[in-house]
């Protein structure tokens, strides 16, 4: 197997990259450009832990070829605050204990940013809806709905 | 992992190249959802994966007054955002928008769906019901199939050693037309249908049903027609007996399995519930157009 070289934009940085043919690309966000906020959940795009935005489209990291992301955009966990300063989502997910073990948050919180650009007023059906592919074990989803929900108002107010 | 080789064509004819070059290890990838899953898979054969979403007519959709031309490769995210075809073809699009959670629709595509076969496959009983035809290009030139004729069987399909599917093309529907699609699943979001049911519709001024197509998923090996549902709708004003007949029909024409996500009495029930429901939506979309 020869190694693919890909350039790529990551948290609009232009990164490049060497991966196998069989990568993922939560393998090379994880371990070739040691972005690690990405988790692994069940590999098989069930379960949303890995979460990214593909050229603006939320998509399940596990679920792409790392060779895909030639020329793509990506945005990863990690470029969702800006350096220190959280993104309010990110506050509203601690405001109210939106979290409890934590793999699934960095893809939930990538997942709530997606919609929330999409549809900056959405409904609690429309937000329950669209993180559906977002499966947490711990918090039995409300504390993330509102947390979500008041993100939303909070962004709504400040724009 | 089995992913050998990977390869990014930029126009049709080097996919074909590239396909027919590589045999029977060569395996087309759109938005991977199901690929890349079953590469992952210890009987995974060694495969060289041809992306094919670097060539523009794979990707886009194109409605003219023949109808619609579906690059198969399309998002679903993309192809259920797209009004203009909604519009016309809302059955087709409901069925695009119940594959996956969001994460898949953003990869998933209808050719896709399509190609990968599977009984369940919710894009299947849509396309049935509007007559759409496949457009497939191999070594030998191109070829077009009617879509019931596309799908073998489980995880089957006509697909030859080197051929590409280019172009899903829908023909347009009659003035007074329409079409749904309903599925049945135990969950309210994110799993595979039990039973589904497409139907399309024409409906005159006077309110009565003068053409039908009725198609039904997961209850067999593949998608089926059902010309017994669509004839006990022809000629009615969607009156319960003629549903009735129709919903009988679909049940009657139904050979479903016994899985963990149903009994076949069940989905004999079910898809017959599923074909009734689904006319009447249709019937009254024609009617609001």
């Amino acid at each position: 197997m020869s190694k693919i070289h890909v350039n790529s934009i990551v948290n609009g940085d232009p990164v490049e990259f060497l991966c196998e043919p069989n990568e993922t690309l939560l393998d090379v966000i994880r371990n070739e450009l040691q972005l690690t906020g990405t988790k692994e959940g069940c590999g098989s795009g069930d379960c949303g832990a890995c979460s990214v935005t593909l050229n603006d489209r939320l998509v399940c990291s596990c679920l792409v070829l790392g060779a895909e992301a030639q020329g793509a955009e990506i945005g990863t966990i990690e470029g969702v605050s800006n350096k220190d300063q959280l993104h309010t989502i990110q506050e509203k997910f601690l405001e109210h204990a939106a979290l409890q073990c934590g793999i699934c948050t960095p893809g939930l919180i990538v997942s709530a940013e997606a919609l929330l650009n999409e549809n900056p007023n959405p409904s609690e059906s429309e937000v329950r809806y669209y993180l559906a592919g977002n499966l947490c074990r711990c918090t039995g989803y409300d504390k993330i709905i509102r947390a979500v929900l008041d993100a939303a108002e909070t962004m709504r107010g400040a724009a | 992992m089995a992913v050998v080789d990977y390869k990014m064509p930029q126009t049709v004819d080097e996919a074909i190249e590239i396909l027919a070059s590589a045999g029977n290890t060569a395996k087309v990838l759109a938005g991977g959802t199901d690929l890349i899953i079953q590469s992952k898979a210890q009987s995974s054969p060694e495969l060289t994966v041809v992306d094919v979403k670097k060539i523009d007519s794979m990707m886009a959709a194109e409605m003219t007054a023949d109808g619609l031309s579906l690059g198969p490769a399309m998002s679903c995210a993309e192809f259920t955002a797209r009004e203009d075809i909604k519009a016309v073809y809302p059955g087709l699009v409901e069925a695009a928008y119940l594959i996956g959670s969001t994460q898949i629709q953003g990869r998933a595509s209808v050719g896709g769906n399509l190609c990968n076969s599977s009984p369940a496959a919710d894009t299947i009983p849509a396309l049935f019901v509007l007559g759409a035809r496949c457009v497939i290009q191999g070594p030998d030139g191109e070829r077009t199939v009617a879509v019931e004729d596309f799908v073998t069987g489980v995880a089957e399909n006509c697909m030859q050693r080197g051929e590409l599917l280019k172009c899903i093309s829908v023909p347009q529907p009659d003035a007074g037309s329409s079409d749904a699609y309903l599925r049945f699943i135990p969950r309210t979001e994110m799993d595979i249908a039990v039973a589904g049911a497409g139907v399309s519709v024409t409906v005159d001024d006077s309110g009565v049903c003068t053409a039908a197509r009725v198609a039904i998923g997961a209850v067999a090996t593949t998608a089926l027609l059902v010309p017994e549902a669509a004839s006990a709708l022809v000629g009615s004003r969607f009156d319960d007996t003629a549903l009735q007949a129709a919903a009988d029909a679909s049940s009657a024409a139904s050979r479903p399995i016994t899985d963990r996500r149903g009994t076949a009495e069940y989905r004999r029930q079910v898809v017959g519930v599923l074909t009734k429901r689904a006319a009447k939506i249709a019937a009254d979309r024609a009617q609001e157009k």
